[in-house]
């Protein structure tokens, strides 16, 4: 028998104070998907990092068929034919596809870049492993899925044998999720052998072959979907039941918090990408804003938290007019905001847990008296939130860069929902959580509901969408298309309204305002 | 997890030993790098280090010149030091400095007869608040317009000399031939420390180096412990995440560059009221620039910027034993400035030095 691709034994990782891998072992063989699984600081990216060669491993040896190898650096696992998609991409964006994919390892013609080359060999492997994608296009202006594919193509090019994805679908739309998935396939059934990290248990369900649970560092457990259900999968996790739907009582709506009427936005290439739109949210609601990403939902968001400039239109938060004020007064206000991305918008990744949690509040009691910093506040209310969050850190001292991609979040979470804000504008709140972690955020929103809040939230996952509003507003193309109370939609009609299925079906009242969008054309 | 308290105090010991590491390497490597120099051009390396090490350190006179000229760079480089911990590239410590020379210059013949300690309050007040000013419109454009302060501060540096040639050459122009100012009247001047510190005798060191001290270790607690400190920390971190922190990035990039001024300003003070009693054309020896190069040794830390001001100062203080006794150049001196600067700036050459690799625990977390 051939020896597996890659064969791991007994990796052994320490980060200070933290065991991040402990004696892990792990084989992949040709034409294999293996998902590897397991909580928000497990350890899974810090194992593949090592296979990549960006860490370097305390102990334990790494075999590529069959030959112990040190593995040095990203170039040196490209070499052997080991390529990574991070969750973050890593792509160049004002250049060019081809560019993109070439870059590093560029065909040439006496000592120039031969571009005509490198476009035919794009254009090939593309075809060859059916990821179609346009070679001339700036990556800058392609959605996320396709930079996605980008990503893998640019490993493939290089030779990839063993492609590792880590957490690849947390940023696509289900219709994304699905070519992935069957460009994997693909890949496999050429002999690729495919390690995928998610924590979406269906995903795992329905495309891997074997599953690699793993907790605390170390392996936990083994096994294959046709061996098991997703409620197994969770309790191989988490040690425990986890429960999916959350309970949830009847909606109780108080007092109008947020009044949004016929808000205009300019995206940045100064489009209109929000184009007249109107809502409210009231104390103790969910209201969920569901689309496809690229709808204008982003703008919408920034524009009520004071990040970008509003056009048209006007905005009020408990009846006081928030049209043009800046984040700050949005703060002051009572608004939390979640944003959909942590890394930009919701860490800064250089300071501490400390510094971040008091990031928006820094200038007021508790925190800060007269311009100073209290640290012995700031210190227990971080443990505080640390302890309550769960946030898997050995102290308060690292740096946000230091923590697990699903800790930053909920590091996030916890200073926005524990500021107790009126209103709370969560973007994706639920991006890269374990299922633990997310059955905990989502009694926290159902919670703050409770206490008579009100809640926007903007969500890619239409079960999240479907378990936690009361209202659901469907946009699409910078306009709310449809309204539906909860529980009125299935998720086959959601995506209907979402890909702009309801065109002819709108209400008199947006139908004016399409109009005009038209007009504007 | 309190169990863990003492590993992490550890850890956190060998953090700041990770971060010295870097720049004592980079002036280690330097300093080779400058004896193989000099053996290749028929020096004696050995000579060279002693007699400079002697003409910095060897006595109260040459510790005292040491101090005297690391005094402006210490205010340079804790200009350019704030101004890059908020993202903002302050290449125009040179003019704020100028700005700063002049205002000492006009406002100690202004103050004259008035008492000394006054006079020192005024003139430090004053020279902050202009080279503040000077910084204030290219701050003001970098947060409206997005004019790139490198381009913007260089230009007012240009301005700025080009205002003190003039006013030195013309309105302000003592009598007799040479373009200078009128000499300050003992009561706009800073004492000397010698007054106080007999063993420093007779070297010219001010008690602007005290106050530069003061400064320092005054502005690594705004940095670090003042809502002030954290926003420009936070803006030149990630503007982004500021922003949606309630953090104006414009007002902050303002503040930032303005203190970054201010600071710069001091130093045009302090060598006017401390060293040169007057100004004149040629009074900084480029110590605005210098200042960059103190504040990349010291990576942006205002405590380090002390012992990199000192470093350089004294650096330039030995040169001149260097060239006496040992007949080495005073120009190789220049040559291990820029090694050290080179090196700190590759800092990857340093790293690999001491033997790890960046992808040692270090690596940004990608998941
Ligand atoms: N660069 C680093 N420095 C210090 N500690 C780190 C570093 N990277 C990871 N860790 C720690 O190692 C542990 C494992 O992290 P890792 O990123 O591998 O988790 P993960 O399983 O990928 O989690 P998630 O699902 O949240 O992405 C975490 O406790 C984390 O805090
Ligand atoms: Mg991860």
């Amino acid at each position: 028998m051939a020896p597996p691709l890659i064969e791991l034994r007994e990796i052994t990782k320490q980060f200070p104070g933290v065991l991040a891998n402990d004696k892990v072992s792990l084989s992949l063989k040709s034409g294999e998907i293996v998902a590897l699984l397991g909580e928000n600081g497990a350890g899974k990216s810090t194992l593949m990092n090592v296979v990549y060669g960006l860490l370097s491993a305390d102990g334990g040896e790494v075999l590529v068929e069959g030959e112990a190898v040190h593995i040095r650096s990203p170039r040196h696992a490209i070499d052997l034919g080991i390529g990574m998609v991070h969750q973050h991409f890593m792509l160049v964006a004002p250049l060019t596809v081809t560019e993109n994919i070439v870059l590093g390892n560029e065909p040439t013609r006496g000592g120039v870049i031969d571009f005509k080359q490198a476009r035919e060999d794009v254009r090939e492997i593309s075809h060859r492993y059916g990821l179609a994608v346009d070679p001339d296009a700036t990556v800058r202006d392609l959605p996320v899925g396709m930079q996605q594919r980008v990503e893998i193509l640019k490993a493939l090019y290089r030779g990839a044998r063993v492609l590792i994805l880590d957490e690849p679908t947390a940023v696509l739309t289900p219709q994304e999720v699905r070519e992935l998935f069957a460009v994997v396939r693909s890949l496999v059934s050429e002999g690729l052998a495919v390690v995928f990290i998610t924590h979406k248990l269906e995903e795992v369900m329905s495309v891997a072959d074997r599953v690699v649970v793993m907790r605390d560092g170390r392996v936990v457990g083994e096994t294959r979907p046709s061996d098991t259900d997703t409620a197994g999968l969770a309790k191989m996790m988490v040690g425990r039941e986890v429960v999916f739907r959350v309970e949830k009582s009847p909606s109780t709506c108080g007092d109008t918090i947020l009044e949004i009427e016929d808000l205009k936005v300019l995206d940045e290439r100064r489009l209109e990408a929000v184009k007249g739109v109107s809502f409210t949210v009231c104390a103790g609601e969910v209201v969920a804003l569901a689309g496809v990403s690229g709808n204008g939902q982003t703008e919408l968001i920034e524009a009520i938290t004071g990040l970008r400039k509003v056009t048209g239109g006007s905005m009020r938060l408990k009846g006081v007019d928030i049209t043009h004020t800046a984040a700050r007064e949005a703060i002051a206000a009572g608004l939390s905001h979640v944003p959909e991305d942590r890394h930009r918008r919701g860490l800064v990744l250089e300071f501490d847990l400390m510094e971040n949690t008091i990031l928006g509040d820094h200038r007021q009691a508790p925190f800060a008296k007269h311009g100073v910093l209290d640290f012995k506040a700031i210190t227990e209310v971080t443990r505080k939130r640390i302890a309550d969050y769960d946030v898997r850190t050995p102290s308060e001292h690292i740096k946000a860069s230091s923590l697990s991609g699903g800790n930053q979040q909920k590091l996030v979470l916890a200073r926005e929902l524990g500021r107790d804000p009126d209103l709370l504008i969560a973007a994706q709140p639920t991006r890269g959580l374990d299922v633990g972690a997310i059955e905990f955020v989502h009694n926290q929103i159902l919670a703050e509901r409770s206490n008579g809040k009100a809640v926007l939230l903007v969500s890619l996952e239409l079960e999240e969408v479907q378990s936690l509003a009361d209202r659901i507003l469907i946009i699409f193309e910078g306009q709310i298309v449809k309204e539906f109370v909860a529980g009125e939609a299935s998720d086959e009609e959601l995506g209907y309204y979402m890909t702009g299925g309801g065109g002819d079906k709108l209400s008199s009242g947006s139908e004016e305002v399409m109009t005009d969008a038209r007009a504007e054309d | 997890m309190p169990e863990l308290k003492t590993e992490h105090s550890t850890s956190r010991l060998a953090a700041v030993l990770r971060e010295l590491a870097v720049p004592l390497v980079s002036v280690a490597i330097a300093a080779i790098i400058g004896s193989i120099i000099m053996l290749i051009a028929g020096f004696d390396p050995l000579a060279a280090y002693a007699a400079m090490f002697k003409g910095a350190f060897g006595g109260g006179r040459q510790i005292g010149e040491t101090m005297l000229r690391s005094t402006p760079l210490m205010f340079t480089g804790l200009a350019v030091a704030y101004g890059f911990r908020a993202g903002l590239f302050n290449i125009g410590a040179e003019g704020q400095l100028f700005m700063g020379g002049l205002s000492a210059a006009w406002l100690g013949i202004v103050l004259a007869g008035m008492p000394r300690p006054l006079n020192i309050i005024l003139m430090l007040v004053a020279g902050a608040a202009i080279g503040a000013a000077w910084a204030f419109i290219p701050a003001l454009l970098k947060a409206k317009v997005g004019a790139h302060e490198v381009i913007t501060t260089m230009m007012f540096t240009y301005i700025g000399r080009y205002i003190v040639s003039w006013l030195v050459t013309g309105p302000l122009k003592a009598e007799g031939q040479i373009p200078q100012t009128n000499r300050l009247p003992v009561e706009s001047t800073l004492p000397k420390m010698h007054e106080m510190l007999p063993f420093l005798t007779p070297s010219r060191v001010h008690l602007g180096f005290v106050v530069a001290i003061i400064l320092a270790f005054f502005i690594w607690w705004v940095l670090k412990y003042t809502s002030l400190g954290y926003e420009s920390r936070a803006v030149g971190y990630n503007p982004w995440a500021s922003e949606t922190g309630g953090i104006s990035v414009s007002a902050t990039t303002i503040k930032a560059l303005c203190i970054s001024g201010a600071l710069a300003g001091l130093a045009g003070v302090t060598e006017v009221m401390g060293v040169h009693m007057r100004l004149f054309d040629q009074f900084s020896a480029g110590f605005g620039f210098t200042g960059i190069a103190v504040a990349l040794l010291a990576k942006n830390n205002p405590i380090g910027v002390i012992a990199a001001a000192i470093l350089f100062g004294g650096l330039s203080a030995g040169g001149g034993t260097m060239q006496l006794e040992a007949d080495v150049p005073q120009k190789v001196i220049l040559i291990i400035q820029a090694l050290i600067i080179f090196l700190v700036a590759a800092e990857q050459i340093a790293r690999w030095v001491i033997g790890w690799t960046d992808r040692r625990g270090a690596t940004e977390h990608a998941g």
